[in-house]
């Protein structure tokens, strides 16, 4: 079956979609300039453009949370939320999919290619005759120096578990929701962006480890590019989480959610399974392997 | 007022609303955001045009004549990224927003405030792409597809232009998960997948194509950036990178891409021919499948775009025979489309004549494209002006002509009046046998050896250039009509038209009343023996 009998629901207009609009275009228009160095007001307008959407977050997501909170929206509106989150995050699946899949690459055709093998011998022989290839490379002409890399088995190996284990705080939480035991769902929920905030810290830490000791730098060829990009993004996405977390660690403690009315809990549950399933495959594939 | 409104939230259950603010900046109505969308691509069909004008003239004879090569490559450049992403998707998205609805018996899309958000990124997208034509060192000037290390040596405008594909990213992506949202979730009890219009369908699996690739881009073109801004190395060898790695993932977004363009025009085909042929759509399931498999197999073919850059032969090979396997899903359709119209009662109306000449324009399109996908071929056509005929006629002929087949098929819905029907049948003709002197003589160019994207050519290319830029602006100049047309429908057509506009066609939408109340359904529509067209392909 489609749908329920009954009627639609349609939202009314609303200010927000063209704010966000505006702020997202302010916030590019200053990059750009910024990048180019083209007027000194690049930070600024970057800047604005990060103000303008954070005031949009706050004034859509607060009307949608309390249209929610009115009882606005049927069965049919909040399916159609889980379908677009779903998709949402799938969306972000295929954004890690194109750096994973450069890693891939890199890693298993274009840098044995360099070395010589396959029909790269002649590439290999004429330009970089004394490259050998391997794992992890800044390529034939070593850019960016020698460098070492992190050792898995210390700090990322720690922030494992940390996520792991956020992941296990999230999920008791939503049980917990779902038992309509708020009093236990909220430490549980709290730990969780603790939990995110603490691997950003350590995440950072190894950065800085990572430029200061190991020579480890952005510009190490491509295994720095595809060490801080990949990590970059996904580290990211964990700010964000935890953000969205404690967003709704706040509405959970004004009691918004209900045992079977909190698609924004969920919908951030999600969110944060996806950055831990990405952090999993970061691990084996740039850390361990 | 309609006592149609659909539930709100608050008191003002009058409909559309008042003042020009509120109706369009703060749009949530499918109706106009499909029209915004539709009014933007037609506007971007035009700066498109006027560059593809500006490229005719200076090659209308050999030598530099009007324009200086730095600026022709902006032209080409910039030409291809305003017709693919902001006329010709903006206007599927239009048509989507305006029928998926009407042809599903839902209220309005499923998340109608980013509906809204979708839309008004595109235009600021534009401005900052645009606006570099004005930056010192001009416009992104490597093609449209943007290949390091080219590209990088781009001045100011590149981040502009990355961030610019970005905001367009985020727009398709957003719009595309309005459109699953809507068509899983807000179907009327009795629209069955399965008994879904052609169109609705062909916009389902396009949209998921664009959630699969547009992140891609956006990867694609980051690290395009970080590249030129913060100093790594991926696509530089010299540091263990590759310049191919960019237009891999470039690719993989791309080819996809090409049928995002053309899967929505086989849906409006699709429900075009029946309804002049005045019979049911032969072999709707096939056909269903057919887009199926042909947005499976447009993930796996991406390389016949990089035949001439040393792949391995194996991989040459293996996406060699991917490619040709797509014509099979792709004759599927063709070969029904025929089916339909065979011993059918047709008339001629403009959408009828614009969907027969798809059909057989976009099959010289496929055809050429087969030639391509053979590798030993494609050694000779790649980069030549036979690559640009092909696309030209799977994008012009197919992508742009089943939009406008689209408009003139619905536009009577949407408006409530009849557009000009001698002013159509000019439109058409003028536009068909132009567009055939534009293109057709490019695939002679291509095969003598005439290379794309340069300002100045040989002599020996001198003739069929002329030849195709005459055609060139006779094409221009005629879409003209299109607009006039457009313009007379809305303002001053007298003729008002029906509930069902043509008589052969069935299908939810024309139930409702031309034009359909703000509104369309508030509550799902009963659905009665006779309203779908595919009741009894189940
Ligand atoms: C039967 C189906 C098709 C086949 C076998 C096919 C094959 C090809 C091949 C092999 C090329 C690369 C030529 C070269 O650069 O040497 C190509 C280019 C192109 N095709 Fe197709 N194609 C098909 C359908 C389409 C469709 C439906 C569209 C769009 C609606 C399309 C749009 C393009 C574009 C835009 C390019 C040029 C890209 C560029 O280099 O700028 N093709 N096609
Ligand atoms: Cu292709």
């Amino acid at each position: 079956m489609s749908q329920q009998a009954g009627s639609y629901y349609v939202p009314h207009g609303s200010r927000w979609p063209i704010v966000a609009a505006v702020g997202l275009f302010i916030f590019m228009w200053g990059a750009a300039h910024w990048l180019d160095g083209i007027t000194p007001e690049g930070p600024l307008l970057l800047a604005a453009g990060a103000a303008i959407l954070v005031f949009m977050f706050f004034g859509w997501f607060g009307e949608v949370a309390r249209e929610s909170l009115k009882g606005l929206y049927s069965a049919q509106v909040d399916l159609s939320f889980r379908m677009g989150m779903m998709w949402f995050i799938f969306s972000e699946v295929m954004f890690f999919g194109a750096f994973f899949g450069a890693l891939f690459y890199s890693r298993g055709l274009q840098v044995p290619w360099l070395a010589g093998e396959g029909h790269g011998a002649l590439t290999n022989l004429y330009l970089f005759r004394d490259y050998t290839g391997g794992w992890p490379t800044n390529g034939p002409d070593a850019i960016g120096g020698p460098f070492q890399i992190v050792p898995p088995w210390g700090e990322p190996l720690v922030n494992t578990l940390i996520l792991l284990s956020s992941s296990v705080t999230i999920t008791i939480a939503h049980h917990a929701l779902r038992d309509g035991n708020r009093r236990r769902m909220l430490p549980w929920l709290v730990a969780t962006p603790i939990l995110g905030m603490l691997f950003v810290f350590l995440q950072a830490r190894e950065y800085m480890d990572a430029y200061t000791h190991l020579n480890l730098t952005l510009h190490s060829g491509i295994y720095g590019a595809t060490f801080f990009i990949l990590t970059g993004f996904h580290g990211l996405h964990v700010t964000l989480g935890s953000i969205m977390l404690w967003v709704i660690a706040y509405r959970a403690w004004r009691g918004h959610f209900s045992k079977d009315h909190h698609f924004a809990f969920e919908a951030v549950a999600w969110y944060w399974h996806f950055v831990d399933i990405v952090w999993l495959c970061l691990f084996l594939f740039v850390y361990i392997m | 007022m309609s006592t149609h409104a659909a539930t709100h939230d608050d008191a003002h259950h009058d409909d559309a609303p008042k003042g020009f603010v509120h109706r369009w900046l703060f749009a949530t109505n499918h109706k106009d955001i499909g029209t915004m969308y539709l009014v933007f691509a037609l506007v971007m069909f035009f700066v498109g045009g006027s560059m593809a004008m500006v490229i005719r003239a200076e090659l209308f004879e050999p030598g530099l004549q009007l324009v200086q090569p730095y600026f022709f490559n902006e032209l080409t450049t910039l030409h291809g990224l305003v017709m693919i992403f902001g006329a010709i998707m903006p206007a599927l998205v239009g048509l989507a927003n305006w029928q998926i609805p009407l042809m599903i018996g839902a209220p309005d899309m499923a998340l109608p405030r980013m509906n809204n958000l979708s839309f008004w990124l595109l235009p600021f997208a534009f401005l900052l792409m645009l606006s570099t034509l004005f930056l010192p060192g001009g416009a992104v000037a490597g093609g449209w597809v943007m290949y390091p290390p080219l590209v990088l040596q781009s001045g100011e405008s590149l981040a502009f232009t990355i961030f610019a594909i970005h905001l367009m990213g985020i727009s398709s992506i957003m719009g595309s998960i309005n459109i699953i949202a809507t068509i899983l979730n807000l179907r009327a009890p009795g629209v069955d997948l399965l008994k879904m219009p052609l169109f609705v369908w062909s916009w389902l699996i396009t949209a998921f194509l664009l959630i699969a690739i547009m992140p891609v881009l956006a990867g694609a073109v980051t690290m395009l950036l970080t590249d030129k801004y913060f100093g790594t190395n991926f696509f530089n060898a010299a540091g263990g990178g590759d310049v191919l790695l960019y237009e891999h993932i470039f690719w993989f977004f791309g080819h996809p891409e090409v049928y995002v363009m053309i899967l929505p025009a086989f849906g409006v085909i699709s429900e075009v021919i029946p309804t002049f042929a005045r019979k049911p759509l032969f072999g709707y399931k096939p056909m269903v499948y057919a887009i199926a498999s042909i947005a499976f197999l447009s993930f796996i073919v991406w390389a016949h775009h990089m035949f001439t850059v040393g792949l391995p032969v194996g991989a040459q090979l293996f996406f060699m025979y991917a490619t040709m396997l797509i014509a099979v899903p792709t004759g599927v359709k063709v070969f029904n489309w025929v089916a339909t119209m065979w011993k059918g009662s047709i008339t001629f109306e403009t959408p009828m004549l614009f969907a027969v000449s798809f059909v057989i324009l976009f099959t010289i399109g496929g055809f050429s494209g087969l030639m391509l996908g053979l590798v030993p071929a494609d050694y000779q056509y790649h980069n030549s002006y036979f690559v640009v005929a092909h696309f030209h006629y799977v994008l012009v002929t197919g992508a742009a002509f089943g939009i406008m087949t689209g408009v003139y098929y619905w536009l009577p819905k949407w408006t409530g009046h009849m557009y000009s029907e001698k002013l159509g049948k000019w439109h058409f003709w003028l536009s068909v046998i132009s567009v055939n002197v534009l293109f057709f003589p490019q695939h002679f160019l291509g095969l003598a050896g005439m290379p794309r994207r340069i300002p100045d050519y040989n002599v020996a290319f001198a003739d069929w250039n002329m030849v195709s830029s005459i055609g060139g602006f006779v094409f221009g100049a005629t879409q003209l009509l299109f607009v006039a047309n457009i313009i007379y429908t809305v303002y001053f057509a007298k003729a008002r038209a029906p509930a069902r506009v043509w008589e052969g066609a069935r299908g939810l939408e024309w139930e409702l009343p031309s034009p359909p109340p703000h509104h369309s359904y508030s509550t799902p529509p009963e659905i009665r023996p006779g309203m779908l067209a595919h009741e009894d392909a189940h």
